[in-house]
């Protein structure tokens, strides 16, 4: 794992023939390995499956679900998987904007796991709310007596954000793709060709096609730039609105958006990372891409610490009774395994990539990343649980025990994710081909006379 | 008159930019640039003859129908039942303007994508007789409509400019 390519070996050795050919490679019959891994993943899946099936059976005290302890892990799996779902847009839409030239390895993957992110995100409200036979209720439409849903609610707000990330997120995703798979239908043959002719809606690359695309690309990205940060804060209102000491803050909308991308990137480098050693895409996915992802990762987990040093600051500082035992609670009582677990996971761990060599040193960023997958879950654990654990009065304390039905669904929910995530790997291009060839020298017969291609 | 086709293939971006400028110089205007990826060069010189894409217009209607619509949903129904929730005035526009900012993008980004759909003229159901599967790759093509009896001066200039490959 120590013999990497220069960090610019993509400059001097792929061409652009070479990147369809890496690309196209990826997709086809897989091995057995693949198959087996498959099968492991759908068995856990069903195990889920099994588990969600029982639980509608028996209700939905079968998820452990007391008072005070009503939204547990659910929405706590909820928020860990919408969070996940943003590094994808961040890179694909402001680092676009930014021209971050690096993202382009990336983004398609990181595209992929956050529409995959957000689709596992939006089974929990159907999980969480028990019947979810009722699930259209959340739609905004009157019911018999013409009473519409209060749009005061922040639960309302939720609806609205998660369903357009979701439908921006896949729009964007089905945009970028419709070029690559262009290039899969000209090299494709039989049945094949025929599928990829029409997911391609006929793309030939001619100058009226990407005058429209390229306008319209980047006002998606425009669009959706501002949708990232704002649909993790809508998240946040549906505590920070509530009055539970710990949760009505104003703190809560920037820390969730940072924590978010914080652990979206850190699903990114689990994701990517083997499958740079599996499809050897070192000339692609290079040491500088590791840094430039490494680096996000540690400034977010530097201004998440800022945001933990402030919650327990102002919980001191304002004075209230109710706050200061809230965080006492958190950090002494039955949960606080799961607080100071939470700093060593997000403060602590990823201070070890203020080494540079580490910031390419792929076994210690692949463990940095698990890291800081489970120490944001346990984050939004700390905050929904025992923040519920220990409100106003003694008498509506309570402690919440996970049951193996509700375990097995968040397990279940991580299968859902991968599978999703592995049937993409193998039928569409995982490396956008048309944005890697972006940023590889352009063909010129006359190099001098052109300058170069930055 | 009848009009011919004929495709030029290249391999290089400054070979192609010199052919377009060749071509609309002979006064051959009615050109089609095959290229695998956006390329800005090629991109500022076809696009000096031609307006703005009018993609931007789609998003903003979009949008604006998206921003209308959440305040109007919104102030409208509460309007229905004039009932004080959260000790909140009935219309309250603050909380209102969180989903009249989720409906404007969410609008705003499917009318971009509409226009990407309308006005690039997809889906296209059959390949265009000029298209070449290379073009996907790593060629370049420019496509000449012109005259039949002016075939071999656009095949003459897209050779000089350095095609791979001239044909009709």
């Amino acid at each position: 794992m120590s013999t990497l390519p220069a960090p610019n070996a993509a400059a001097t050795q792929a061409t652009w023939a070479d990147v369809n050919r890496d690309v196209i490679r990826t997709i086809g019959m897989p091995g057995e390995k693949y198959f087996a891994w498959m099968c492991l993943v759908a068995l856990t899946l069903a195990c889920g499956v099994a588990a969600w099936t029982w639980q509608i059976w028996v209700g939905i005290g079968a998820a452990g679900k007391r008072t005070p302890q009503m939204w547990a892990m659910y929405i706590t799996t909820f928020v860990f998987w919408i969070g996940i779902g943003h590094a994808g847009t961040l890179i694909s839409a402001v680092l676009y904007l930014f021209r971050a030239r690096w993202r382009t390895s990336i983004y398609r993957g990181a595209e992929a796991m956050t529409v995959f992110a957000v689709m596992t995100a939006g089974l929990f409200p159907l999980i969480h709310a028990g019947r979810m036979w009722f699930a259209y209720w959340l739609m905004p439409y009157p019911n018999q007596r013409y009473l519409w849903p209060n749009f005061k609610s922040p639960l309302v707000w939720d609806v609205f954000a998660i369903s357009t990330y979701l439908t921006i997120s896949v729009v964007f995703f089905i945009v970028g793709l419709v070029p690559d798979i262009a290039a899969l239908r000209d090299n494709a043959t039989g049945i094949k060709r025929k599928i990829y002719a029409v997911l391609s809606l006929g793309w030939e690359g001619s100058d009226h096609q990407w005058r429209h695309y390229r306008r319209g690309y980047g006002l998606l990205a425009a669009l959706a730039t501002p949708l990232v940060l704002s649909v993790h804060s809508v998240v946040s209102f549906d505590f920070a609105m509530a009055l539970v000491p710990g949760w009505h803050s104003t703190l809560f909308a920037p820390f969730f958006v940072d924590g978010a991308i914080f652990s979206g990137f850190a699903m990114v480098l689990v994701l990517i990372l083997p499958m740079r050693y599996l499809f050897n895409w070192y000339p692609y996915i290079t040491d500088r891409h590791l840094d430039a992802m490494a680096k996000l990762t540690l400034v977010t987990s530097l201004i998440l610490t800022y945001f933990y040093t402030c919650e327990v600051f102002t919980a001191w500082y304002s004075g209230d009774h109710f706050e200061r035992a809230s965080v006492f609670a958190k950090a002494s009582k039955q949960y606080a395994w799961a607080y100071w677990g939470m700093y060593f996971c997000n403060c602590l761990v990823p201070l070890v990539l203020l080494i540079r060599k580490a910031r390419t040193n792929v076994v210690t960023l692949y463990v940095v990343s698990i890291f800081v997958l489970i120490g944001m879950w346990l984050e939004r654990f700390n905050i929904i649980v025992p923040g519920l654990a220990h409100d106003f009065y003694p008498y509506t304390w309570g402690t919440y025990y996970p049951t193996v039905t509700d375990s097995a669904i968040i397990v279940g929910s991580f299968a859902w994710f991968f599978i999703l995530f592995l049937g993409f790997i193998r039928v569409m291009p995982s490396l956008s081909i048309v944005e890697v060839k972006e940023v590889l020298p352009h063909p010129l017969k006359h190099a001098a006379s052109h300058g170069g291609h930055p | 008159m009848a009009t011919a086709s004929v495709l030029g293939v290249f391999a290089h971006v400054d070979t192609t930019l010199q052919a377009i400028r060749d071509l609309r110089a002979k006064g051959f205007s009615d050109l089609t640039v095959y290229t695998p990826i956006p390329v800005e060069e090629i991109e500022h010189e076809v696009e000096k003859v031609r307006p703005l894409s009018a993609v931007r217009l789609f998003t903003l209607v979009g949008a604006l129908t998206g921003t209308a619509t959440g305040f109007f949903i919104t102030i409208w129904t509460s309007l229905k039942w004039e009932l004080v929730t959260g000790g909140k005035a009935p219309v309250s526009i603050p909380p209102f303007v969180i989903i009249a900012f989720e409906l404007t993008i969410l609008l705003g980004g499917l009318a971009s994508a509409l226009a990407i759909l309308i006005l690039g003229r997809l889906p296209r159901l059959k390949p265009s007789p000029t298209y070449d599967p290379r073009f996907s790759v790593d060629r370049f093509g420019v496509a000449v409509a012109c005259p039949d009896d002016r075939i071999d001066a656009v095949q003459a200039v897209l050779s000089t400019a350095g095609a791979e490959e001239v044909r009709r």
